[in-house]
């Protein structure tokens, strides 16, 4: 693929700071895990982050994104505000979901961050749904939904594709086929490698890549998201990646090795753009200032979080029904 | 006034809220070309065209999943769901999506949507496709469940479900749409939900029924006067939100109560109905609430067999006979 979009340093300050805000956010949400100021799961995002932020970086603000349970990447990278994510996590009325929705259920609609869900597949329709809606009412809007290999084996995945290209939605499907469906290897799990296959079936377009940088994730996913706003047609992209920690705080993650771990952790694309930011491109107090500045974010989100206060009962029946509770 | 079918009033209520708002759709399999597999919405494709009546592919999870997530951002879809039945298939989408989003968003996003088909049994159609399904939604906070008996409830309650910020299911009934009634041609006459109706006023029981079994109560209360004894009959109509009152009120007046319904008595409405009117009209009562339901039993083919595991006049006289201790 040829390269059309512009790679100035500014950008890539920009997109690496975001990177390492994500990165930063989830161990500090991994330490308050382990000190119980978080409770229920936490599934973190470390490892998978150039595709939240390459894909955040090629949407409109009106378009729709919606993803799984491991949702902190892709909210803090559509722009929600690490103090909401972090106070959300802590269970706080300040949080992005008022405490209610915790870390698999993160929604900012100003941001057009549709939700973090929590049943595996089943958000597929959904975003097929939000794009059914631009479609009818004649906007240009694309919806963007993430999930992993794990949720391309159940009907709401296949029913999803099958419905947005029978009625040519625009929408882009991306698996980040991460490897592991919880504990479970791919190879388990699926009867061929290549998920982007499963486009063929539905006669949708495809594409496949094993993720290396931010701005390749940007590159391929300006082409889908170009056919959804241009064509109104789907297309299912797999990006090959992986989570250098367990599926949540509760996997000692036994099933791979720590040689695999050690091998892919070196190919890790956010030490790699530092380096290259560095190194390569002698930005390194424009980099060390940066991340100075992201320290100062992330600890100001925990401080916040610790000390915003509970939700109170009284949000419970207001936000189960729109008007007066049915009972 | 018009005397019109159930199943036209059905469709008057969508036609005149599609007509009234463009945001509103229907969607469904057979739908649209094959004009309802009911007849329910003959003619609509030919008034509104394929975008706004659509079919679909059989794919409940698939296109109930897409209308929750076009509801989610603006707009206000009806689902038609061959029968009730199907919907199982489609189960994860009502209970995790249409319910839960407003609240798990902490309030930031609602789900106008309709979910309608016919409900309960129809003639020997065995044990997959004879099921009462609104005992199993009416548990759900975040849901509104209706079931209307008449042409004109049908109507004006459907139009006030559509015009409904909240997701709403509507249950109509095979054996019902061919039921002649009055129904207004003011298209602004709504049916409030929440709002039970005395359809038979009497004094010394109250048959407690909702759908097709409005009418056979009313059938009992027939049988009954000719004995001496005068049943007050109610119409639920709105199952969530239930109107205690006029129900409490009505149970003060017979101290009396037998709950008639189809669908099974393991924790259905009718248990809900009858915890609560011991608790607010405990002592009011000179008898045991009983129910006449559905036995406890999956459907059987057979046509006598049928007729024994549904309820009918029979059991409701039995059960009424047994309150007032006559038996």
């Amino acid at each position: 693929m040829t390269t059309t979009l512009p790679q100035s340093d500014e950008l890539y300050l920009d997109l690496y700071r975001q990177m390492v805000t994500i990165r930063r956010f989830e161990e500090e949400a991994a330490r308050a895990y382990a000190q119980g100021k978080i409770g229920g799961f936490l599934h973190l995002y470390i490892g998978q982050e150039p595709i939240a932020v390459g894909a955040a970086s090629i949407l409109r603000p009106d378009d729709y994104l919606l993803t799984t349970y491991r949702d902190h990447g892709m909210a803090l990278a559509r722009g929600m505000s690490p103090r909401a994510a972090m106070a959300e996590l802590f269970g706080k009325v300040t949080g992005c979901s008022k405490g209610l929705g915790g870390s698999m259920h993160f929604f900012d609609v100003e941001h057009n961050m549709l939700g973090g869900y929590g049943i595996v597949g089943g958000h597929i329709p959904i975003a097929a749904g939000t794009a059914f809606a631009s479609k009818y009412r004649g906007e240009d809007r694309v919806s963007i939904v993430f999930f992993g290999e794990g949720a391309c084996s159940i009907g709401d995945f296949h029913e999803g594709l099958s419905l947005a290209a029978l009625w040519k939605l625009p929408i882009v499907f991306v698996c980040e086929n991460n490897e592991y469906s919880m504990g479970t290897p791919m190879s388990r799990t699926m009867s061929v490698e290549d998920v982007s296959m499963k486009a063929l079936g539905y006669g949708m377009a495809r594409d496949r890549f094993f993720v290396e940088d931010v701005f390749q994730v940007r590159e391929h996913l300006a082409e889908a998201v170009e056919r959804a706003r241009t064509l109104s047609e789907p297309t299912l992209v797999e990006i090959r990646t992986y989570r250098f920690r367990g599926h949540s705080m509760s996997d000692p993650g036994k099933y791979r090795t720590p040689e695999e771990l050690e091998d892919r952790k070196k190919k890790d694309a956010v030490l790699r753009a530092r380096a290259e930011l560095a190194d390569e491109k002698g930005l390194k107090e424009a980099l060390e200032k940066l991340e100075a500045e992201v320290e100062d974010v992330i600890a100001d989100a925990v401080k916040f979080a610790e000390e915003s206060p509970e939700p109170g009962p009284e949000l419970l029946y207001a936000t189960t029904y729109s008007g007066a509770f049915a009972r | 006034m018009s005397v019109m079918r159930y199943r036209e009033a059905v469709r008057a209520a969508m036609i005149e809220e599609m007509e009234r708002d463009s945001r509103v759709y229907l969607v469904g399999e057979e739908v649209g070309h094959y004009q309802g597999a009911y007849k329910v919405s003959e003619g609509m494709l030919e008034r509104f065209g394929e975008k706004r009546v659509l079919d679909a592919p059989i794919t409940e999870s698939g296109f109930t999943g897409i209308s929750i997530g076009a509801a989610m951002v603006g707009l206000r879809p009806i689902v038609e769901y061959m029968t009730w039945n199907f919907s199982a298939v489609a189960f994860d989408q009502i209970l995790n999506n249409a319910a839960k989003l407003r609240q798990m968003s902490g309030g930031q996003l609602s789900v106008p949507i309709v979910l309608r088909a016919p409900n309960g049994s129809a003639k020997q159609v065995g044990s997959q496709h004879s099921h009462s399904m609104e005992h199993f939604y009416a548990q759900i906070p975040g849901l509104k469940v209706l079931a209307p008996a008449t042409p004109a409830d049908a109507k004006g309650l459907l139009k006030t479900a559509i015009r409904d910020d909240n997701p709403v299911l509507f249950m109509e009934s095979e054996t019902l749409y061919n039921v002649k009634g009055e129904v207004p041609d003011d298209p602004e006459l709504l049916v409030p939900m929440g709002k039970a109706n005395i359809v038979r006023p009497g004094k010394d029981v109250s048959i407690i029924a909702w759908s097709r079994m409005v009418h056979v109560a009313l059938e009992a209360a027939t049988e009954l006067a000719k004995e001496g004894i005068e049943a007050e009959v109610i119409d639920v109509r709105s199952l969530r939100p239930l109107d205690e009152q006029t129900l409490v009120e009505s149970v003060t007046r017979t101290h009396r109560a037998v709950v008639a319904h189809e669908g099974w008595p393991y924790g259905g409405v009718g248990a809900e109905i009858a915890d609560r009117l011991q608790r607010l009209a405990f002592d009011e009562l000179d008898a045991p609430i009983l129910r006449a339901t559905t036995l406890d039993v999956p459907m059987p083919y057979n046509a006598k067999l049928e007729q024994h595991v549904i309820p009918g006049v029979a059991r409701v006289l039995e059960n009424v006979r047994a309150v007032l201790y006559r038996s």
